[in-house]
């Protein structure tokens, strides 16, 4: 504990320097524009930025998409309480009682409690990383090439079932990913693989580019002429409005701590990040509440737990990435992404080797977080007025900052070719209900998940049993087999017909 | 039937089309065996593995329970399609001809006449505001290596 403390003030040091103070301060500024503005993906955002920190240390640009990461979800609360709009996933289920509350004149209590929430749930979620990564890294250490094998496919599994939409289709779409990530010059051999003759595929697909095609091009040709107009008329609050009474608070202490909790747990188990977080928690909010008929009617409960518990999430997510080089979801594998390009191989051997980059990570979280309630206080009036840009004038400029963004990543305009390649592609995939996120984890895994079989084969001598004789491998792939196995369960059980209630009842 | 119905039926042929190509073609690269593995082992096995998981979802879809028609329907708007198809297009054509300036201005200005409530004037102007900023923060701030105007 006592060189966690040590190591806690370095890394102090490291955020507090002037330039990673102002990266910091970008990011989080960022990720809380595009979470106020509606029909905007943190991922794009993320993905537009990338490229123009290629020039910058690795440290400050770690440290800023982080910030746009957990930015995004202080704004997203805004943009469903005042709103009622679900755009961003994990703040869906906010919009259920938080728009009542709105509509009853207290949407800026409810955003009051979501602040509060939030620090406390990122709070906890900082704490948790701060405690397990190391361990969680240490442990990892004596892993070899067939552990971390069974552990990438435990990771890539459960991102690719536990997300929404079909299960069988997120594998596919997982293994779509990791195909795309073998494009390009194969490390062992040299051998060019799926380039089809195309030279400017040599190094592979560009991380940004298909990103930016996935989650940018392809939602506008979803959302074109196909929005929801704003309805703006509840949306008006200042600063004081903010502070939620004493009888509020009371009733949302628990609910924030239970969230958090959830929060905390979900981010632990990969592939279930904070939007399943936040259903979990409004769930058992209704179920432990003493009236569950209030809620969808304003109960501040509905508001508080959901909302504490994606900022507790959002902060734990960190943990396998950093620790085990396993991203939970896309968000993640996108920062993974931004990890190899600056030249840093992400494992359990990141926090001793980068400790400038992991525990500057850390206290950059906690100084973000802070910019950010006084981002979101005192300027409240400020984002509210945001909600208001149309979509019709977003999308455009928008269109134009991915088609920039692409070209600053390898100064080609190819790229930009195969985004919009993959724009039209992920709209395709989007009508046959196929959710493309777990494209991107499959993408970043790819190269180290072929890396580490091929390793692994090479040192059991061809015996594929090595993974289930090997302890360790063993445990992740009985996780495996009864993710699968409970996935199937779910899916006989809810595809018989449903009972009708029969007459006979009441025996 | 309707598009909803055979829906699984198209996503399911996709897949095996796509696990096709990547088995096809990484049969191509040396196999090798499992205790040294060429480099078409892996995306051979992968390609075999999506191309199956197609045939379970096209094979599976005609008992799959009718779906429910919460989810929000996607109309066809070929308008916008176009005008963000071409907008990218144009953006790749006009950087790359004759500068950032046009380029920029003629992709958001495209982009722009898909939506439907845009009017010309409306496009025209958004435009120009994003061009007099976007070239201001790319060219004179972030020095991208596209001229202001020129061919690269």
């Amino acid at each position: 504990m006592d060189t966690g403390v040590i190591d806690l003030i370095h890394g102090f040091s490291v955020a507090l320097q002037p330039q990673n103070l102002l990266w910091c301060f970008i990011g989080v500024m960022a990720g809380n524009l595009v979470g106020v503005l509606p029909g905007m993906g943190v991922l794009s955002a993320i993905s537009i930025l990338l490229p123009l920190t290629y020039g910058i240390e690795p440290v400050g640009a770690i440290l800023m998409l982080a910030g746009m990461a957990y930015g995004a979800q202080y704004g997203g609360a805004i943009c469903s309480i005042l709103l009622n709009l679900p755009c961003h996933p994990p703040h869906a289920v906010t919009c259920l009682d938080g728009f009542p509350l709105t509509k009853q004149g207290k949407g800026g209590t409810a955003l009051g409690i979501t602040m509060m929430g939030a620090v406390f749930g990122a709070a906890f979620g900082i704490m948790q990383m701060i405690i397990t990564a190391p361990y969680i890294a240490r442990i990892a250490f004596s892993f070899g090439s067939a552990e971390i094998c069974a552990l990438m496919l435990l990771g890539l599994l459960a991102g690719s079932t536990l997300a929404k939409g079909s299960p069988l289709k997120g594998v596919a779409m997982t293994i779509f990913g990791l195909l795309l990530g073998l494009v390009g010059q194969d490390a062992n051999t040299g051998i060019e693989r799926f380039t089809f003759g195309i030279l400017d595929l040599d190094d592979g697909v560009e991380l940004v580019a298909l990103s930016l095609g996935l989650f940018g091009i392809a939602e506008f040709l979803r959302s074109v002429n196909n929005t929801v107009p704003i309805d703006a008329t509840y949306a008006k609050l200042g600063v004081s409005d903010l502070r939620p009474s004493k009888a509020d608070m009371k009733k949302a202490a628990f609910p924030i701590l239970r969230g958090t909790l959830i929060g905390s747990l979900c981010s632990l188990i990969p592939g279930t990040g904070p939007t399943i977080a936040s259903f979990v928690a409004y769930a058992v909010e209704k179920k432990v509440s003493k009236n569950p008929e209030k809620f969808g009617h304003g109960a501040i409960e509905g508001v508080a737990a959901p909302e504490a518990s994606t900022h507790s999430s959002v902060q734990g997510d960190f943990i396998p990435t950093m620790s085990l080089g396993i991203p939970g979801d896309a968000v993640m594998a996108l920062l993974l992404g931004a990890l190899i390009i600056h030249g840093i191989t992400p494992g359990p051997r990141l926090i001793v080797e980068h400790p400038d980059m992991f525990w500057g990570l850390i206290a950059s979280f906690w100084i973000g977080n802070l910019m950010l309630i006084f981002l979101n206080v005192p300027m409240i009036g400020i984002w509210v007025k945001l909600l208001m840009v149309p979509y019709r004038y977003l999308f455009p400029s928008a269109l134009f900052f991915i088609c920039i963004g692409v070209f600053a990543a390898k100064n080609t305009l190819f790229d930009v070719v195969v985004t919009l390649g993959f724009g039209v592609f992920g709209y395709l995939l989007l009508m046959l209900r196929f959710e493309p996120a777990p494209i991107l984890l499959g993408f970043v895994l790819g190269p180290r998940l072929e890396e580490n079989f091929r390793r692994a084969m090479t040192i059991s001598r061809g015996d594929i049993f090595t993974f289930v004789e090997r302890p360790i491998s063993a445990i992740f792939i009985t996780l495996c087999v009864l993710l699968i196995a409970a996935q199937i369960w779910v899916r006989i059980r809810k595809t018989k017909p449903p009972i009708a209630i029969p007459a006979d009842a009441h025996e | 039937m309707k598009f909803i119905h055979r829906r699984d039926y198209y996503a399911g042929a996709l897949l095996v089309f796509l696990g096709g190509v990547a088995a096809i073609q990484g049969s191509r690269y040396e196999m090798g065996h499992l205790t040294n593995m060429g480099p078409g082992f892996f995306p051979t096995g992968l390609g075999i593995m999506l191309a199956g998981i197609g045939v379970i979802i096209a094979g599976t879809a005609a008992y799959k329970p009718e779906p429910v028609s919460a989810e929000p329907a996607m109309r066809p708007d070929w308008r916008g399609w176009i005008c963000i198809t071409i907008a990218a297009l144009l953006f790749i054509l006009l950087a790359n001809k004759v500068g950032l300036v046009p380029g920029t201005f003629g992709c958001v200005f495209v982009a722009a006449m898909g939506d439907r409530q845009n009017t010309w004037k409306q496009a025209a102007l958004l435009a120009a505001g994003v061009t007099f900023f976007g070239t201001l923060l790319f060219s004179y701030v972030l020095h991208i290596q596209i001229p202001i105007f020129g061919s690269m």
